[in-house]
């Protein structure tokens, strides 16, 4: 029963990954977009994509907590106290990239769209990046059972970086893609150019973070390298197929559906690599496992139960939701004020002045990944 | 000895209790507000939309076409504010979270099913009024008010199973076994949920009704804004005598329940009969100061008798009292005396209508209709005071205290002083946009783009008309 439970907390997580991820990931792409003019089309696909969906996406996130709380209450109290300044950045992110999102659509006048805006893409990396170092602290036997305060070196060393660095990858690798699907939907040739050309990159950093995190995790763990490499491979090599299958399509302009499956497959088995390296063990280094840290009996059967019903209630719903978004049947409304002529022409003149993002932000971003990834492989053989 | 131990382990940690109670306090205070809106918001807007399609009501249509814009930020910053509390429950209270996570956990669960439900249809109501047909639009709005109530069913369960805790063995701090469903309809939620669903219910639609009366004091006396007065103003009105009954019905309960959470709010230092009531008055040193005293009054409430005994909290040790009952108390007269006021404006009213079918003319009632949504946010923010400082030094009521309960981890000072700040700003962000808004719809004007950045374009001609309410339902 507590292996279950334990997947269906997997479950959760790699639902909020690769549903929310990709909302984060909108975020970044909407700080790489470069100033009001050239970011322009972009955006306007990010907003649209994004804001129907992005609250029941953000709800994975809330049923993964409290699974994780009412299942293995100890192993939460102890990642609650041992990595407690990065969930608080973490959730900080949410909040400001929540807020910022919403206010940015109301808000008609430039310079403070521009901060709400500046706010939601900025906020959209904290999230994953703080989250990413939490899971890398614990990778990395960063959180003892009982601790009493956190140990900022668990959540700062070079793995649990690498982690926040790779959640990053991901999410704007998944965004990416799938704004490449949104792009052939709408026919807008441009856009489907300029995603793929992101997609591609994305998929580059995010591969070769995953390797670098790899190589790093050898020498801060061990056991679980030997079991990624080990019991583990399977999800890994099909890890690493989904990501070249999807480079390859998206390569070949063959931007179908599918195309989105693999690459949410795709982050989907790096996960289930993780969860499958580290069963039985909750938090590494601590001994505790999903039997003799599990709630009693009655309540993981209620927990099970919790989960039918959201597979037969939610599951249906979501479907819904989602058939609805992808028909274009769901549009903001603006309170029946609409000017639609604006909406379908979105090729009028712009002349307002431009923002100073940082749209050269991209190569950067690039190039600084790839230094840290060589740096930090480099330190580890010093070692 | 082993008492002097306790102390002695809590004082050491007591260092970030208070903080972090502080920290509980300004986030729930203020997600509550949003969280009210968002179980009781939706079902105003269902009726305004019912109403525009059944009786083909243009005004009552456009209302609702603009509320479920207001709705869409609403629902943002509740979610994410909601967010950060699930945050908390660990990052503030890990020590609650270990020991009792097990058994508070399921109604977390099913609460975490609900916000999806709400979360997925609030998408399809906002995001559908120009694809879906009428009825249907209307249709997928009801599993969001539905489910905005189930929720609050089971947050709230979590908070009343911390006052009547139970259903669960507990052995060598080992949780063994759980009845969920026991924990779930614990007794204290009996009174407890429907207490804050109504509260929801009337916060909502009274902070609807003010916002209406504002702009009719300030002359805007159309009937956009009689209708969107009237829309708010009557269900929660027509509540205000349920939640008074519960409420009474509560306070009943917790004389019985948690006997030293009523003897704070009732000022009850000794058990004792012929208890007078205390309107009113401030508590110190063993003296209360001001304050009206009606003899006997408590004892009938209690128990409908002037002979009724009323346990006071002097039938627990100092350290099992709660800190400033002044608090305690004066919340709870505040809590009682805004809810009658409330109940006055409602009767003021329904006494107009009988006499001339017509809403109240005079100017006193508009400007009191104006501030009757900040009334009920008063009014339901200090009846959170009451329970949870009244169950203090408690997290769990007469299991765990709150200061083991608190996290050990230093800084939540800072990060305090960060939530603040953090949400003084979306506190009023959010005000502003709902007012820009407003002045948006006024002018008419659709100056907006949905593109993110860039600058307006200018409006073609007008507007494109709205959806007829005739359209609508074809």
């Amino acid at each position: 029963m507590p292996a279950t439970v334990g997947a269906i907390l997997l479950t959760g997580i790699t639902l909020y990954a690769v549903l929310a991820g990709a909302d984060f990931g909108g975020g970044l792409w909407d700080l790489l977009a470069g100033g009001d003019q050239r970011g322009r089309s972009p955006r306007q696909l990010i907003d649209q994509s994004i804001s129907p969906v992005w609250e029941a996406n953000h709800v994975w996130l809330i049923f993964d907590l409290v699974i994780f709380w009412t299942a293995f209450p100890r192993a939460f109290a102890a990642v609650m106290i041992g990595a407690a300044l990065p969930l608080w950045l973490a959730a900080g992110g949410i909040v400001l990239r929540g807020a910022g999102f919403a206010f940015r659509k109301e808000i008609t006048r430039l310079p403070w769209m521009r901060a709400a805006g500046a706010t939601f893409a900025l906020s959209s990396l904290m999230t994953p990046f703080f989250m990413g170092t939490v899971i890398g602290a614990i990778a990395t036997r960063g959180i003892p059972p009982n601790p009493t305060s956190t140990n900022q070196h668990a959540w700062t060393n070079p793995t649990a970086v690498l982690a926040g660095l790779l959640f990053v990858a991901a999410c704007g690798y998944l965004a990416a893609v799938y704004l490449t699907g949104e792009a052939t939907r709408r026919g807008d040739r441009r856009l489907l150019a300029y995603f793929t050309r992101r997609a591609q990159a994305a998929a580059v950093v995010a591969g070769a973070l995953s390797l670098a995190l790899l190589a790093e995790l050898h020498g801060s763990n061990r056991v679980l390298y030997s079991r990624l490499t080990g019991r583990a491979l399977p999800l890994v090599i099909l890890a690493a197929l989904c990501g070249l299958g999807v480079l390859a399509s998206i390569s070949a302009h063959l931007p179908r559906f599918e195309v989105r499956v693999i690459a949410a497959l795709g982050v989907a088995t790096v996960i289930w690599g993780w969860g499958v390296a580290q069963y039985p063990v909750l938090l590494p280094g601590t001994g505790l496992t999903l039997d003799n840290a599990s709630a009693p009996r009655s309540v993981l059967v209620a927990l099970v139960g919790v989960f039918i019903a959201a597979v037969l209630v939610i599951g249906p719903s979501l479907a819904l939701l989602f058939t609805l978004q992808s028909r274009g049947a769901l549009q903001p409304d603006e309170a029946g004020l609409l000017m639609a002529a604006d909406r379908i022409g979105g090729a009028r003149p712009a002349s307002g002045p431009r923002a100073k993002l940082p749209h050269e932000g991209l190569k950067g971003a690039i190039v600084a990944l790839f230094a840290a990834v060589v740096y930090l492989r480099n330190r580890r053989r010093e070692r | 000895m082993t008492r002097a131990l306790i102390t002695l382990a809590t004082a050491r940690v007591s260092g970030e209790v208070v903080p972090a109670r502080a920290q509980m306090a300004t986030t729930l205070g203020f997600h509550i507000i949003l969280a009210s809106l968002g179980i009781a918001f939706p079902t105003t807007v269902l009726l305004a939309e019912f109403i525009g399609l059944r009786r083909h009501n243009e005004t009552a249509m456009r209302l609702a076409r603009r509320w479920s814009q207001a709705m869409g930020v609403l629902v943002a910053v509740g979610a994410v504010t909601g967010t950060v509390l699930s945050f908390e429950m660990g990052l503030l209270w890990p020590g609650l979270m270990r020991r009792f996570g097990a058994v508070l956990g399921f109604p977390f669960d099913v609460e975490g099913l609900f916000f999806f439900l709400e979360a997925i249809f609030t998408a399809i109501y906002l995001y559908g009024w120009r694809r879906l047909s009428g009825w249907k639009h209307w249709a997928s709005g009801v599993p969001i008010a539905l489910s905005g109530i189930c929720g609050a069913m089971s947050v709230v369960a979590v908070n009343s199973w911390m006052n009547q805790p139970g259903g669960f063995t507990e052995r060598d701090g080992r949780i063994m076994s759980v009845h969920v469903w026991q924990v779930f309809f614990n007794h204290a939620a009996l009174y407890e949920m429907p207490h804050m669903i109504l509260a929801a219910y009337m916060v909502t639609g009274f902070i609807v009704a003010g916002v209406y009366a504002a702009g009719i004091v300030r002359g805007r006396r159309d009937r956009y804004h009689y209708t969107g007065f009237s829309l708010g103003f009557v269900p929660a009105a027509i509540l205000t005598p349920f939640q008074i009954f519960v409420g009474d019905t509560a306070a009943r309960a917790i004389a019985h329940d948690q006997p030293v959470k009523f003897a704070a709010m009732e000022y009850v230092a000794r058990t004792s009969r012929d208890v007078p009531e205390w309107l009113g008055g401030v508590y110190l040193n063993g003296q209360i100061y001001g304050g009206l005293k009606i003899p006997y009054m408590d004892s009938l409430l209690v128990g409908f008798s002037p002979s009724t005994k009323v346990v006071g909290w002097d039938s627990v040790p100092p350290a099992d009292r709660p800190p400033a009952v002044w608090l305690i108390h004066l919340c709870f007269d505040a809590m009682v005396g805004l809810g009658f006021l409330l109940l006055l404006g409602g009767l003021w009213a329904a006494f107009e209508w009988w006499r001339r079918r017509h809403l109240p003319p005079q100017r006193l009632f508009w400007l009191l209709g104006s501030l009757s949504g900040l009334v009920a946010v008063v009014a339901m923010e200090c009846g959170w005071v009451v329970t949870e400082v009244g169950r203090q030094p408690w997290v769990v009521y007469q299991l765990q205290t709150t200061a083991q309960a608190a996290t050990t981890n230093g800084g939540i000072l800072a990060s305090l002083t960060v939530v603040i700040v953090l949400y003084a700003i979306l506190g009023v962000a959010t005000i502003l946009i709902l007012r820009m808004l407003a002045r948006r719809w006024r002018h008419g004007d659709a100056d907006q783009t949905d593109v993110p950045y860039g600058p307006r374009p200018r409006p073609p001609e007008r507007s494109v008309p709205e959806r007829t309410s005739a359209e609508v339902a074809s």
